[in-house]
């Protein structure tokens, strides 16, 4: 079992060795010790306040590794998760700001909101796959460009008003906000962090994570669900209705990402802004590539994105170009696909050899019978 | 026989892949202008051969010549180089493109920088009326049929100057008058100074057409003969290495009750043909109704449409008398439909997994593996270790992955977990296909056995002998119709092809 | 099967045709202005067709036109490539950076660089690793934006007047050009506001006024490009490797050495389209200011049907578009075009006996109509979702029409036929 979790993370301990390896080399290139400037990171990172600001900024892009894993697991490329998000924190925030009621409730409706909108606006995508054959990818890539469209739409031209210069739906009542976490880290005996508070959606990404891994490995339509990404025709054998299967996926895998945005929205803005954080989605699709599309390994993977985000701007405070840190990740995406393609093909053929030595007192006897 | 009337000589060629000999220090020998057929069953090593001698693959050791050179082919560009041209049994053209451009690609004449199609069109032209092949050089191919496909294939590597053609399985996909076409064609080239070598597993064709045979078993060349100095009877023990099996004797299990009904069922191609016509027959508890045809002429589509695959445009399908032809294809196996798929790789197994999930495959919602909503990964196991003991599967444990296993392990598994679960019917599409002869007798003996138990089995094969050998009753299909049923204590394997072929149609009627 | 008269790629394939398909294309060309004229007419303005929205059209359609011919290489040879976006920013950087540093020709000169340089990391994923290719592509979109803005912030320190999200200006635009004389006539012309005379003028104007260099050796592409993949015997082997690459492989076409170009040349592409947004329109490169234009260049070759001048149309469409949206009031004569426009389209399916198809597109006529009567404004994010909005409908409405490679996003091994 240990060996087994040890091999599984040498393809991701190279990708990010090789990543860093590039990051190193474009900072020599620029006259910086690299192991000043990673020194410099870890030192930072290694603070309650940096603890707290790395694992909010986990949570929504273990989300979307979440969302974005749910359609690779059979074999769907939801790419439009960054437009799922958005149209979805959208409209949980505006719907969710037209009343008050009691918190926790608020709160529930808000989220089932956003898992809602964002199922609905990827539903789109595989309804036309089902419906016309039309491929997920390519109907994705349109449905972000269409939902940006969308938010400019429904910022600019439908809520008009408030006194900000910044375009936003207005502000949720306290009731809908989630409380913050910053007493673990006291009960734990640490420092509190300051200025920063760790975010109460960390539960319902916990919870999130556990789910996925229960519904995936556990119950018969994760089985389903697998077995058609890996074998579309035998799983239709087995009695799987493809169809169904896309819808669903693309239903679940799009109300994940309804909720990318709402730790950030329910923890800290109390609001969807003209600039509300972008780009999970598809920093989500890395996250999930590098965590391969495991539970734990995309919470390992979206804490590591997480810490180099964070750590960026002491870099930055350094007059080391913080840009980097994208680097690291952009590298990271390719390398560890190549690393687990490398990986894979060793282990695949230690275990032919394994399954052909326990068949080779047979073929001795096969050869004796042909002779 | 000098050196050099000889157009190809391989010797002593070896080729093993991870766990596979495929070539074992083989021979072949053929002459100038001669047809010589590679005669041998599926994995005898045949194609691995002209892959070698088209230099799509490098043998590890032994010598190739070609017109009495010794000849290094490192890639098909050398092989063309060497006059050299193959036509593969699955089709390598480019549907989208014209015919004129897949018969060009890779020695495109050109003007300047241009492709001068007017030269290569004039050329297809001149050649089409020299071997009596004419073609459209504009057409897309993907507007062609079969034939005219394998047209452009030969007429890519005569293009290519080549006087040596291999053509793998030239006949397993074309109809009978298409087979004759060809053979003419093959003729019209042999007198024009063309050297032809051709797998088949057809006897009836090799020795019509051949010059020359060279017979693989397992890897090795065990025959170099002539069509006059053996018949389809000797090459068939050569080929097979033993006398044929005679049918089964034991004692008929067949009771009255019907299990699996099939009324006049009928379903479409996409292009709006029939792919099976108003098919009916019946199954009864203990007895093996085997399906006998030439491949491709509607069997998998059967089987597609039993299952609910595909959708029929009329007819009923009846499971113990219930009528289950609305329901999806999931309810139709867990109220008692087996399959063993004609695909292990494409629909029966997932390859990534263990090989209790591939066991659980097809049955994930219903008992032991299913508990309410969840899988039962304890249950699971402990079946699949149970079909492993009993099926005598070898493999390191259940939870090695499929793709680990020979395909005759993995086949053991699939046809033991279909038995295993006890269905009422077990639809056996080419249950022993590609995998070794001792996977292939414990299959035999397996489907036997349940259908002593009472199985009801609908077998799809290929293999004549495995047909006549297992079943009580043998069907045949034709054009998507049953055109005859049999009795296969008094069938020869003449009378059956003829009956596949769609020539007896006419005799009959 | 029916063929429709409409599509490009059934006459682009390599025959040459006659007169006949070209009078076709004229005849319809004379329809398509006839209608913008009533259209305009009836709305009042003269933004349809004036010769600067046709201008300005053909500046923000050339972008889009070169990232689809570079999806266009790619995706004939067999590999998706939705990292298109990423080797334009490459592009735009290096283009700006170039021309900043040596003027606007080196600047495109360094931008095709810039986005080759992408195409190649690319290629070395997705054939020679045989990564998934969206993920690839995705991975490229992270890393080319990363990379420049790395550069940024070497280079651009405060004395150069550039920082990390833009460059300083360039040295100069790249020269623009009137025809003579034709160039002048045809103002003159489009000045009488003659009804469907001077529309015409003014179209025509457009492509001869202001007209830059850059912009003429653009569109000589399309041509070009089609020359290359459909008369070439490279063009052919490009072709065969993205629809049956094991057939081209047994034909001995060094299949990866074919998709290293594909991709690579896409890669190129990207990068002139970026290169071209500086150094023809912008000046400077920003952050952000690809704006999505790699995206709607897929949506482009999408639309186009994988054929360069299916490409063109796509480009000309969307960048058509997007010129009346800077316009005030023209986008809402747009309304009043779409709605006339399938009303033709409704018609033409009724004398072709499709009456389902009639019926809908009478149904969105009218609807449109509607829209057109009463409102009076249309939000500019509304012109900005066309684009997709149009490649959505055309991939629900045609996808038996539209023809993918055989291969494409299909991974390749050498040896491992199919």
């Amino acid at each position: 079992m240990i060996k087994r979790i040890g091999l599984s993370l040498i393809a991701p301990a190279i990708a990010v060795a090789f990543a860093v390896g590039v990051a190193s080399l474009a900072l020599v290139l620029v006259d910086v010790n690299p192991f000043y400037a990673f020194g410099l990171m870890w030192d930072f990172a290694t603070t309650s306040t940096s603890v707290a600001s790395i694992i909010n900024r986990a949570i929504p892009l273990y989300v979307s590794a979440i969302a974005v894993a749910l359609g690779f697991k059979m074999g769907l490329f939801n790419i439009g998760v960054e437009g799922q998000y958005l149209v979805a924190a959208l409209f949980a925030a505006w719907i969710g700001a037209q009343f008050t009621i009691w918190g926790p409730l608020h709160t529930l409706i808000i989220i089932l909101i956003a898992a809602g909108v964002g199922a609905a606006w990827a539903g789109i995508a595989g309804y036309l796959k089902i419906t016309r054959g039309v491929n997920e990818v390519v109907s994705t890539i349109m449905l972000n460009f269409i939902g940006f469209s969308v938010i400019g739409f429904v910022l600019g031209q439908i809520i008009i008003g408030g006194d900000s210069l910044i375009q936003s739906t207005p502000l949720l009542p306290e009731s809908a906000m989630i409380p913050g976490l910053n007493w673990i880290f006291t009960l734990l005996g640490f420092s509190e962090p300051r200025g920063t508070e760790l975010q109460g959606f960390l539960i319902i990404a916990i919870i999130l994570g556990i789910a996925y891994r229960f519904l995936v490995w556990k119950t018969r339509f994760g089985f389903e669900l697998r077995a058609s990404g890996m074998n579309p025709t035998a799983a239709r054998m087995s009695g799987v209705n493809p169809k169904r299967m896309v819808l669903y996926t693309m239903l679940l895998s799009g109300g994940a990402a309804g909720l990318v945005g709402l730790s950030t929205m329910l923890g800290k803005l109390g609001a969807f802004t003209q600039d509300f954080p972008r780009m999970y989605g598809f920093t989500g699709i890395a996250v999930a590539l590098l965590g391969r599309n495991n539970a734990v390994g995309m919470a390992l993977g979206a804490l590591l994105f997480g810490f180099m985000d964070r750590s960026a701007l002491i870099l930055d405070l350094n007059d080391i170009p913080k840009e980097i840190v994208q680097i690291i990740q952009g590298v990271i995406v390719l390398a560890v696909v190549i690393a687990y393609e490398i990986v894979n093909r060793w282990l695949q053929n230690r275990e032919v050899k394994a399954a052909s030595d326990a068949t080779k007192s047979f073929s001795e006897q096969a050869e004796e019978v042909a002779a | 026989m000098t050196e050099g009337d000889r157009a190809v000589e391989l010797i002593n060629i070896t080729k093993t892949f991870p766990g596979v000999v495929a070539n074992d220090d083989v021979n072949l020998s053929v002459g100038l202008a001669e047809i010589h057929a590679v005669v041998g069953e599926n994995g005898a090593g045949k194609s691995t051969l002209m892959k070698i001698l088209y230099g799509m693959q490098q043998p590890d050791s032994g010598d190739i010549r070609v017109r009495g050179e010794m000849t290094k082919l490192h890639t098909p560009k050398d092989a063309i180089a060497h006059g050299i041209g193959m036509v593969h049994q699955h089709f390598m053209l480019a549907d989208n493109l014209t015919i004129l451009e897949n018969i060009i690609l890779g020695s495109e004449p050109k003007k300047g920088v241009q492709i001068d199609s007017a030269f290569a069109r004039a050329r297809i032209k001149e050649l089409g009326e020299q071997y009596g092949m004419p073609l459209d050089p504009d057409a897309k191919v993907e507007m062609l049929t079969i034939g005219e496909r394998q047209r452009v294939e030969i007429m890519k590597v005569l293009y290519r100057g080549a006087t040596i053609l291999i053509l793998d399985e030239p006949t397993a996909v074309l109809v009978p008058q298409e087979v004759d076409e060809l053979f003419a064609s093959l003729k019209e080239l042999q007198a024009e100074g063309v050297t032809i070598i051709f797998i088949s597993h057809k006897l009836d064709e090799v020795l019509a057409i051949s010059d020359g045979i060279t017979v693989m078993r397992g890897g090795k060349t065990v025959a170099s003969t002539t069509p006059q100095d053996v018949n389809a009877q000797e090459l068939a023990e050569l080929m097979v290495g033993s006398e044929l099996p005679t049918p089964e004797t034991t004692a008929s299990t067949v009771t009255d009750v019907v299990e699996l009904s099939i009324n006049g069922l009928s379903a479409l191609h996409s292009d709006g043909r029939h792919a099976i016509e108003d098919v009916s027959f019946k199954i009864h508890r203990g007895e093996i109704v085997g399906i006998a045809g030439v491949e491709g002429n509607g069997q998998s589509e059967l089987v597609d449409t039993i299952m609910g695959i595909r959708e029929a445009v009329s007819g009923t399908v009846a499971l113990h008398g219930s009528d289950i032809s609305e329901l999806p294809t999931k309810e139709r196996r867990t109220s008692g439909i087996g399959i063993i798929p004609e695909d292990r790789h494409r629909q029966g197994l997932l390859l990534d997994s263990p090989l209790w999930e591939n066991a659980m495959l097809g049955h994930q919602s219903v008992a032991p593996f299913a508990n309410g909503l969840l899988v039962d990964r304890t249950a699971a196991r402990e079946l699949t270790e149970k079909v492993i003991e009993r099926f005598d599967v070898r493999t390191p444990s259940a939870d090695t992955h499929a793709v680990a296993l020979s395909g005759g392990n993995q086949q053991k598994l699939i046809a033991g977990k279909e038995i295993f679960l006890e269905p009422g019917v077990l639809i056996a599409a080419h249950p022993t296909r590609g995998i070794d002869v001792g996977a292939q007798a414990a299959i035999w003996d397996e489907l036997r056995d349940a259908r002593k138990a009472g199985l009801a089995v609908l077998l799809i094969s290929a293999d004549l002998e495995e047909l006549i050998g297992l079943s009580d009753r043998l069907l045949v299909i034709f054009d998507g119709k049953i055109v005859a049923e049999l009795d296969p204590g008094e069938v020869t394997p003449k009378s059956l092809g003829s009956h596949m072929t769609g020539v007896s149609m006419e005799e009959s009627a | 099967m029916t063929v429709d008269v409409r599509e490009p790629s059934q006459d682009m394939t390599g025959r040459v045709k006659g007169w006949n398909t070209a009078t076709r294309w004229m005849a319809m060309a004379a329809i398509a202005v006839l209608i913008l004229a009533i259209v305009q007419q009836i709305e009042g303005t003269n933004q349809l067709t004036s010769s600067s929205t046709w201008s300005s059209a053909l500046r923000l359609g050339a972008p889009i036109l070169l990232a689809g011919l570079g999806g266009l290489f790619s995706e004939r040879a067999g590999i998706v490539n939705i990292g298109l976006e990423g080797m334009m920013i490459a592009g735009m950087w290096f283009g700006a950076w170039a021309g900043w540093q040596y003027g606007p020709w080196t600047g495109v000169a360094l931008g095709v660089a810039g986005g080759a340089v992408f195409g190649l990391i690319h290629a070395v994923a997705t054939v020679t690793f045989a990564v998934d290719q969206i993920v690839s592509g995705v991975a490229i979109n992270i890393l080319a934006p990363a990379s420049v803005r790395f550069l940024s912030s070497v280079i651009y320190t405060p004395d150069t007047g550039g920082g990390i999200t833009q460059s300083p200006r360039i040295k100069d635009f790249i020269k623009t050009f009137d025809v003579p004389w034709l160039s002048n006539w045809l103002v003159d012309i489009e000045e009488k506001a003659w009804f469907f005379v001077s529309d015409l003028a003014g179209i025509l104007g457009g492509f001869v006024t202001n007209m830059s260099w850059l912009t003429v050796i653009v569109l000589f592409l399309v041509p070009f490009s089609w020359w290359l993949l459909w008369k070439t015997a490279w063009g052919l082997r490009l072709r065969s490797v993205g629809e049956n690459p094991w057939a081209a492989e047994s034909l001995g076409v060094a299949v990866i050495r074919m998709k290293y170009w594909g991709v690579t040349i896409s890669g190129a592409f990207a990068g002139l389209a970026g290169a071209y947004l500086v150094v023809v329109s912008q000046g400077i490169y920003r952050e952000g200011s690809t704006a999505g234009r790699g995206f709607i260049g897929l949506a482009a070759l999408i639309f186009g049907n994988y054929n360069p001048f299916g490409v063109l149309a796509g480009a000309g469409v969307f960048g058509y578009s997007q010129a009346l949206s800077l316009r005030a009031g023209a986008v809402h004569a747009l309304l009043l075009l779409v709605a006339v426009g399938l009303l033709v389209l409704a018609v033409y399916a009724i004398y072709q006996k499709k009456f389902a198809n009639a019926g809908i597109q009478a149904a969105f006529a009218v609807g449109f109509y509607f829209w057109w009567a009463t409102s009076d404004v249309v939000a500019n994010q509304i012109i900005t979702a066309t684009p997709y909005v149009i490649t959505l409908l055309v991939l629900a409405m045609a996808t038996q029409r539209l023809r993918m490679p055989a291969a494409d996003g299909i991974p390749y091994r050498k040896g491992e036929a199919h």
